[in-house]
């Protein structure tokens, strides 16, 4: 059984990092962070997320793909080429090793959606490609698309997340910020796709954490138009993130109020402008609060949001040296990479970090 | 002569019995006298057994507790088929004529799908939250939510959302008139809601004038019948009902006999003394949707688009359908009700015949209006049937934004299910209009039972969504993976959109 025919509740280690000023540094500052919370993940999926990484491609969306059997990667490859410009297409580099078995067949496109075929659809150019990407999740057996943004890639498989670091060389790329997950899951399932972290277009979640209000979450998103496919966490707070920011347009400070929203209470004390704004976006997208326990950090062009569940039932560390700024579920996992930050601090439950480059997020 | 033989016999103790005669002042029946034996003359309490509904009175205020209410056991001959209360109503109806009534919710032995779904509660993974240590919210906002973000040209967002109501928990009084219920059962029900943060349903009757001043926690009912309805009326009110339905009687309309309209009740309904007030089983004015969209609109109209617009129907084979096309005729919310509700008399034959089990409808519905994408545009209310905050929670969890409860109201008020509402000589002083009768409910005490009733029922919600795991009760609000069903068939469980325990 995998992920979509099951339901698999986990535990979880994550890990980010970031430059404020957009310099890129090696992958390997992240590999280290999240490999100090061994013991937080069991092997059973580990993965990262990597901004800024691609740059000479960056006006191209690029598509990693795993395919479970040469027929699915035809099938994928046609549909492809029926909607999109390929400028390149490679199998994703790998290196051999003896802790990871069984992988699927990783490849690597850079593409744009065909002009004419997009101007005919009459949708922006974003819709076009999450829609391509959620349709070939869907249809197209044994072809599953785990990373799909601009300039970023996603990594993630089974095994332990440095060990999948390894595996896909990350320490060779260089990116301005990196995100991990090292995953518990209470299940055992052998797919890699069930892995996180979890993206559509730029975005990518990873997430530590088993959220209560799934279904309410899940069947309010499908209403718009998503597909939860997987039926797990990650998978719904990614859709969230996307549907927010991308088809409502509200800011990621907006998107933190929505997902963890202050008690009514608080609400109630908030100077008169403040407050209106917060019950409205309470009251108006109350199915899309995301309640029980979540640390997550959601990956954006340009920034990270760090976000914990509103009464903190999981751990969160954020660390600060001169720009470069670390997230962590514990704070062990900054010091081995940053042994004196000038201020570490745990936010409070509900309480957002947005760390945004100027300009940085893709609109 | 009565040929059938009474349904209930007063077990008098007469060891314990003092002959204080409380029982004779207390019966609104008659069915206790004092009588002196005519040989002995000593005083002696007699029991007219056929006069007695079980309502529970006489038991409850007898100082000694010298009474109890028993089956009488006088048995027909046992058949599978043809059970004794079928051959008594053949009796009743070969002696009288006319159609048989009855009143309160059906107590018909059909399933009862609230008791065959199980909650669920969090292990290990993740933690169950405790509501006295740590904020458990049950607040929620009823009406339309809106469909784009509007920003000034400072970026701030624009408050477009349109007329609410606010409520402390998921749970309203439902509709019950003034005139099927008395003054004071009112008074009880407002305040209460007042008290509690909550809304009471006024009902089709009209409001009567000493209860404007809860207008804030009141929603006013616009029905067939257009009792009592004027501007002030629908100002007064937090949100207007339209009544197209009631779970009781789908498809037909009320009758409150004229003995029951007194001068109070005259001027509230707008109608004369003495008459009979009757809502016809449709609104004349609507005949289909797009009638009732003019209605709709007719009453936002009315109120300067200030009050939210609720459309109650009862709870029919084609719920889903009819949900879906009253969420596109402006409505802000939809209340359904189930065939369990309640009512002050409605045929028998259609009570215990027409409509089905609010689970089923309930789930159909919330199911149908996110599948087009328009679940957002109204809030779901759903009646009929709510006996406890586990009902609450099934409800809330299968799709419900709040319930409105009826019958649980009234029981706090005293009402012990005797079902006699239409003979109006309720003994608690409920569904009467007999001033004696009414004074018996004091609203001091009626409204303080409510709240506890309610405040006590808050609690267990909140320890129930703790256990899941959830501190606010929006993220229970179409929670079907927290519902597990029992014993129930697969398309049971299809309809209700959960999976069987064990899975």
């Amino acid at each position: 059984m995998r992920e979509g025919q099951i339901r698999i509740p986990s535990g979880c280690a994550v890990a980010g990092v970031i430059d404020r000023l957009g310099r890129r540094f090696s992958g390997e500052v992240i590999i280290r962070s999240i490999a100090a919370m061994r013991d937080r993940s069991n092997g059973l999926g580990g993965g990262f997320a990597a901004y800024g990484i691609y740059p000479h491609y960056s006006q191209w969306y690029a598509l990693h793909i795993f395919y479970d059997h040469h027929g699915a990667k035809v099938d994928c490859e046609q549909y492809l080429k029926q909607h999109f410009e390929i400028a390149d297409q490679s199998p994703i580099p790998t290196r051999h090793m003896q802790e990871i078995t069984d992988s699927p067949l990783i490849w690597r496109y850079f593409v744009n959606p065909i002009p004419a075929r997009l101007y005919r659809c009459g949708m922006d150019q974003r819709e076009y490609v999450a829609r391509s990407v959620l349709a070939v999740n869907r249809q197209i057996d044994g072809a599953y698309v785990f990373s799909s943004g601009k300039n970023m890639g996603i990594f993630k498989g089974v095994g332990y997340p440095e060990d999948i670091a390894r595996f896909y060389r990350l320490e060779e790329y260089e990116g301005y910020c990196f995100t991990a997950h090292g995953r518990y899951p209470t299940n055992t399932p052998g797919w890699w796709g069930g892995a996180h972290p979890f993206g559509l277009l730029d975005y990518s979640v990873v997430h530590n954490g088993e959220i209560s209000s799934y279904d309410t979450n899940r069947r309010t998103i499908e209403m718009y138009g998503y597909s939860c496919t997987l039926q797990t966490d990650t998978e719904v707070i990614a859709y969230i993130v996307d549907y927010l920011h991308r088809a409502k347009g509200l800011t990621f400070d907006e998107i933190a109020q929505v997902l963890a929203p202050p008690f009514w209470q608080a609400i109630e004390e908030m100077p008169p402008e403040k407050r209106e704004c917060a019950a409205y976006l309470r009251s108006t997208f109350a199915s899309l609060l995301v309640n029980g326990p979540f640390s997550i950090i959601v990956g954006f062009s340009g920034g990270l949001l760090a976000l914990n569940d509103r009464l903190k039932l999981r751990s969160m560390v954020v660390g600060e040296k001169g720009d470069v700024v670390y997230f962590a579920s514990e704070e062990a996992a900054i010091r081995v990479v940053e042994p004196e930050p000038d201020r570490v601090w745990a936010p409070k439950g509900g309480e957002p970090v947005i760390v945004a480059q100027a300009g940085g997020t893709e609109r | 002569m009565n040929l059938i033989y009474p349904e209930f016999e007063v077990a008098r103790n007469t060891e314990r019995c003092t002959k204080c005669g409380i029982c004779v002042k207390q019966c609104p029946n008659g069915v206790h006298a004092l009588k002196v034996d005519p040989t002995t003359g000593e005083q002696k309490l007699a029991a007219d057994d056929s006069r007695c509904v079980d309502c529970q009175h006489c038991v409850v205020f007898c100082p000694v507790r010298a009474l109890k209410i028993v089956k009488s056991g006088n048995v027909y001959r046992e058949n599978a088929y043809w059970a004794q209360k079928t051959i008594n109503e053949i009796h009743l109806q070969a002696e009288h004529s006319g159609v048989l009534l009855s009143s309160m919710g059906s107590p018909e032995p059909y399933p009862v799908y609230f008791d065959r779904i199980l909650l669920n509660a969090s292990q290990v993974t993740n933690p169950p939250i405790d509501p006295l240590r740590e904020p458990m919210e049950t607040r929620v906002s009823l009406g339309a939510k809106p469909k784009t973000i509007e920003r000034d040209p400072a970026g701030r967002i624009v408050n477009n959302l349109g007329p609410q109501i606010e409520l402390s928990l998921p749970v309203m009084f439902s509709a019950m008139s003034y005139g099927s219920i008395s003054l004071n059962a009112h008074e009880s029900l407002a305040r209460a809601a007042e008290e509690l943060g909550i809304m009471y349903n006024a009902g089709e009757g009209g409001l009567h004038e000493s209860l404007y001043k809860y207008g804030r926690n009141t929603i006013v009912q616009v029905a067939s019948g257009r009792f009592g309805v004027h501007p002030d009326y629908l100002n007064c009110g937090a949100a207007i009902e339209i009544k197209m339905g009631q779970g009781a009687k789908p498809g037909i309309g009320g009758h409150l006999p004229g003995t029951k309209i007194g001068a109070d009740i005259s001027r509230t309904r707008m109608i004369p003394e003495g008459t009979d007030a009757i809502s016809p089983a449709p609104h004349h004015d609507i005949y289909s949707i797009e009638d009732l969209r003019q209605l709709v609109f007719s009453l936002k109209e009315a109120t300067d688009y200030q009050k939210p617009v609720i459309v109650k129907i009862a709870a029919v084979h084609n719920a889903a359908a009819i949900a879906s096309g009253i969420a596109r005729s402006g409505a802000d919310i939809i209340a359904i009700d189930g065939f369990r509700g309640g009512t002050g008399a409605a045929p028998t034959r259609i009570r215990d015949h027409v409509g089905i089990p609010i689970e089923l409808a309930l789930a159909s519905v919330d199911q149908r209006l996110r599948e087009e994408g328009i679940r957002d545009s109204v809030s779901l209310v759903v009646g009929g049937g709510i006996r406890s905050s586990a009902d609450v929670v099934k409800a809330v969890a299968l799709g419900a934004d709040s319930v409105y409860i009826g019958t649980a109201a009234l029981v706090a008020l005293g009402c012990r299910l005797c079902r006699n509402c239409h003979a109006g000589r309720c003994a608690w002083g409920i569904a009467t209009q007999d001033p004696e009768l009414v004074k018996r409910l004091n609203p001091n005490t009626g409204y303080k039972r409510l709240v506890n009733l309610v405040r006590g029922w808050q609690h267990e919600i909140q320890e129930m969504m703790g256990g899941m795991g959830i501190n606010a009760i929006e993220s229970l609000r179409g929670n079907r993976l927290m519902l597990r069903g029992i014993g129930l068939n697969e398309r049971e469980l299809e309809i209700l959109g959960i999976k069987h325990a064990g899975e």
